[in-house]
């Protein structure tokens, strides 16, 4: 532990740090942003760089303003921020003097996937695009010391590159003069990036984000806040239990409407059921969107449901059950002898746990703005993946992907949804556009983007373990279910039982199988897939059994991780800092959550309030992460606090209920979430074990958090939680 | 029907239906997208404005019955982010994603306008109909408690 970096950084110090890389105190108007990067109002444009392109990534003007161009997207992550900070540490170039804008989407594909990735998702940007990221700043840089040692007759290696400076002896000049030339140069190799954090010089610092000025006014532009002349507006509904089929409908009500436009039938291909594919559906476009959605309400559609419109969420726990007792499908390798040592053991522990069907409910309504053109096609669709809008929109009119422009916008929120990806939105769009030669921009309504989003599968998991004499277990043996469309393995590497199969425990046995059942729900990633639902049964489950061996948790998981360098530093930081205690008296307590997520590992200590009357009151959270470097400090806490408010919106306040085959809470009167005046203190502390370890932040802090204020309640009123959302059990105690 | 608006300091004619919400007027016949559309129920705060002064909910409110009436948005708090309330949440950091931020900063200017240094309490009775997914509350508090100190100085 001691060679590794262990850096503990209070939210005090983040913002002191801000400021300082600021250049400024924390005093007056502009302070903090005077000496920082710009980013304009506008993304849309799809480039508005001026002076000499070095490479895709860079243009670089005669005044020595550096424009970076960002592949990725900006849903409040810090991705602009993120990929300005690793470029200019290698470019070396004045934090000041530069300057964003989003990558053009079409260029990419056209040029055969010219920026790697485009796709912004897995927590993935920092962890796994640096190493491509960081290398077009250091190519960049040592093409401009190549530029400036060819016109000075020296070699390269002479010449130092320093805050947009190049130097060599009496030889000075800046990159803007050596731009020109440096775009000519071709590397015989291509140089090393620097991934030493102890020789990092503007990395690791805290920087305030880019993007934050412009959403303080409300200019920064959302797809949502698209216009373009001529544009109409549509409202549709699809069929309310998914999948359905539109018999007939009605619109002769609405056609004498002021303002009417016209009404479209959506049609589901058959065969396609993937993300971005449509259902039935009907349209109604007008000349405001007020219109439109008042109109909607006024056709009258018959659906055909068929056996999906009899289900529902109750139904699905008891099919659920009943899978939980029947063999599924491996999880990795299993060991037969896992079932012989827990039916020959004296001491078992078994429990079932189960959580229901959640959604993203991004603040912005899922939404898109389609223009087809005989000779181009523009779209702006709330994506994380803005090559991917134009290969969607593509599929569905049939026409070139290299005439089609997808404009980036800011994402007003991701989690993993990807809501115009994700959704059928973009296609919808795409073909009202083409059948009525207008401009369109589709929204669904709150309802129908809770109803119609792709959903967290509904999942069970029960799982069994053995102990032996000194209170631990010899086997665990797991089953878990969940329910997807068709019956999906898996999204992204969440599975059913991920979580749970995937604990980092030295069980000396161990064995897990998974099912996956079938439902008419489309389902997808959510922020920390799997380990945001099964992380809460495993982590709840490893309380129950720590302590029915008697045991301490934090020691049990102290314990049980031995060997693991990493494990311990996070649960020894974790044991150092949060005070963890098992004594408190009734009506208060504290509870652990360990989930491994992204590359990163995460704890959680809780500290929570129950009243006699079962009032619960989350008082604080303190999680400590490693993900092995931590660029910018100050978002990645920003993100720590955000995943917790993630995870625990769900755990605590969510559950979305499905009733005949369709959602019954479908706005946020019904699915209510995390309030202000619920938001426990969030502390984070960054245990890095460094090397070559780059572990995602943009998730991994929100799985911890429901185990370990579960594992709280249990120590302030003894009683078990081992289902969600937690409003619903009764937690009084006497 | 066509009437008049007074909006952020400038009488704006708008030819709508009159039950209409503000919202939509804003954001389509005046342009004004800064304001958001988050549930049409005024149960997330997306689109908090100021009618005379106070927080009210623009995807509820009639523009019919905003007639006669100040309308503040988000673009007229301050000609160049200036207001206590701006520079606070910039100082701070609060934004993530950035869409409900509008409809927070409302919310928070118009709870300071009343109460020059709010209680814990106050503020989370008053900022409690703001939904963020992004999970910014403890920035938003931090940002208010700063934003009374700068209005103080």
């Amino acid at each position: 532990m001691t060679e590794q970096t262990k850096q503990i950084l209070s939210r005090r110090s983040f913002i002191q740090g801000a400021a300082a890389a600021g250049g400024g105190l924390m005093i007056g108007f502009h302070m903090p942003l005077a000496n920082a990067a710009t980013i304009g109002p506008n993304p849309q444009s799809l480039t508005t760089a001026v002076g000499t392109e070095i490479n895709a990534w860079l243009v670089i003007d005669r005044d020595n303003t550096v424009t970076i161009r960002i592949p990725h997207t900006e849903m409040g992550q810090g991705g602009i921020t993120s990929v300005a900070l690793l470029i200019a540490e290698e470019l070396n170039v004045e934090w000041s003097k530069i300057k964003t804008e989003f990558a053009d989407a079409n260029r990419h594909l056209r040029n055969n996937k010219e920026y790697k990735v485009m796709s912004t998702h897995g927590s993935q940007l920092v962890r796994l695009q640096h190493p491509h990221l960081m290398q077009a700043g250091a190519s960049a840089r040592e093409r401009l010391k190549q530029a400036a040692a060819t016109a000075w007759g020296v070699d390269r290696s002479k010449v130092e590159a320093k805050l947009g400076v190049l130097t060599s002896g009496s030889h000075t000049g800046t990159y803007g003069e050596f731009v020109d030339a440096a775009a000519t140069v071709k590397l015989d190799k291509e140089p090393a990036i620097n991934t030493d954090p102890t020789k990092w010089w503007l990395l690791g610092k805290g920087t305030m984000r880019l993007d934050i000025p412009n959403k303080v006014n409300g200019s920064a532009k959302y797809a949502m806040d698209t216009k373009v002349p001529g544009m109409v507006y549509a409202a549709v509904k699809a069929s309310p239990v998914p999948w359905g089929t539109l018999k007939s409908f009605d619109d002769s009500a609405i056609k004498k409407r002021p303002g009417y436009v016209g009404t479209v039938q959506l049609k589901a291909v058959p065969g396609k059921r993937g993300q971005p594919d449509m259902q039935d559906a009907i349209a109604v476009v007008f000349d405001s969107w007020y219109r439109a959605k008042t109109a909607l309400d006024l056709v009258k559609v018959e659906w055909d449901f068929g056996e999906s419109g009899k289900t529902s969420s109750a139904q699905y726990y008891v099919e659920g059950r009943k899978l939980l007792d029947q063999t599924g499908q491996l999880t990795g390798k299993g060991d037969p002898r896992a079932a012989e040592i827990i039916a020959a053991a004296s001491k078992v522990v078994t429990a079932q746990y189960e959580r229901p069907f959640e959604t993203h409910a991004r603040m912005e309504p899922i939404n898109a703005t389609v223009h087809v053109q005989a000779d181009r096609v523009d779209v702006w669709s709330p994506t994380q993946d803005q090559s991917a809008a134009i290969t969607i929109v593509a599929e569905q009119l049939g026409r070139d992907a290299k005439d089609i422009y997808a404009h980036t916008m800011f994402l007003g929120g991701g989690f993993g949804g990807n809501g115009g990806g994700g959704t059928g939105v973009t296609k919808q769009a795409a073909e009202i556009s083409k059948q009525l030669g207008k401009p369109v921009k589709v929204i669904w309504s709150r309802e129908e983007d809770l109803a119609q989003d792709k959903q967290r599968p509904l999942a069970l998991a029960k799982l069994t373990a053995s102990l032996g004499e000194d209170g631990l277990p010899t086997a665990l043996f797991t089953r878990g279910a969940w329910f997807t469309q068709d019956g999906i393995n898996n999204f992204g590497s969440a599975t059913a039982d991920y979580g749970i199969s995937n604990m980092s425990y030295n069980f000396p046995v161990r064995h897990h199988e998974r099912h996956n059942a079938k439902t008419h729900i489309p389902g997808s990633t959510h922020r920390a897939p799997g380990a945001n639902q099964m992380g809460f049964m495993a982590e709840s489950f490893i309380d129950e059994i720590a302590i029915a061996g008697g045991w301490n948790p934090l020691d049990w998981r102290l314990k049980m991780t031995e060997g693991q360098d990493d494990y311990q530093l996070v649960l020894q930081t974790l044991k150092d800092k949060a005070g963890f205690r098992t004594d408190l008296p009734k009506g208060q307590g504290m509870g652990i959550g360990v989930v491994e997520s992204h590359g990163t590992i995460a704890a959680a200590c809780a500290t929570v309030n129950v009243s006699r009357r079962g009032r619960l009151t989350i008082e604080k959270l303190l999680v400590v992460l490693d993900a092995g470097h931590v660029i910018n400090p100050h978002a990645a806490a920003e993100q720590c606090e955000g995943s917790v408010c993630w995870e625990l919106s769900h755990a605590w306040m969510g559950g979305l209920e499905m009733e005949n085959g369709r959602f019954i809470n479908t706005n946020f009167d019904s699915y209510n979430l995390l309030r202000i005046d619920q938001m426990p203190e969030v502390e984070t502390i960054f245990a890095s074990s460094g090397g070559t370890k780059w572990g995602g932040l943009g998730e991994p802090a929100g799985p911890p958090a429901p185990p370990a204020v579960a594992n709280a309640i249990w120590y302030a009123t003894g009683k078990r939680i081992r289902s969600t959302p937690f409003r619903q059990h009764d937690l009084s105690w006497t | 029907m066509e009437f008049s608006l007074t909006i952020n300091g400038s009488v704006q004619k708008v030819d709508v239906d009159p039950e209409t919400p503000l919202l939509w007027v804003l954001r389509e016949n005046v342009g004004l997208t800064g304001t958001k559309y988050g549930c049409g129920i005024a149960r997330c705060g997306a689109c908090t404005i100021h009618v005379d002064g106070q927080a009210a909910k623009a995807c509820q409110y009639p523009a019919s019955a905003a007639v006669g009436k100040k309308i503040t948005t988000i673009e007229g708090l301050s000609k160049d982010s200036s207001h206590p309330v701006q520079v606070a949440w910039m100082e701070v950091g609060v934004p993530q994603c950035g869409y409900c931020q509008s409809g927070q900063i409302m919310a928070a200017s118009a709870l300071l306008a009343k109460r020059k240094k709010p209680t814990e309490a106050e503020i989370e009775a008053a900022m409690a109909d703001n939904l963020c997914r992004c999970g910014t509350y403890l920035k938003i508090k931090e940002a208010i408690n700063r934003a009374a100190k700068i209005e103080q100085s």
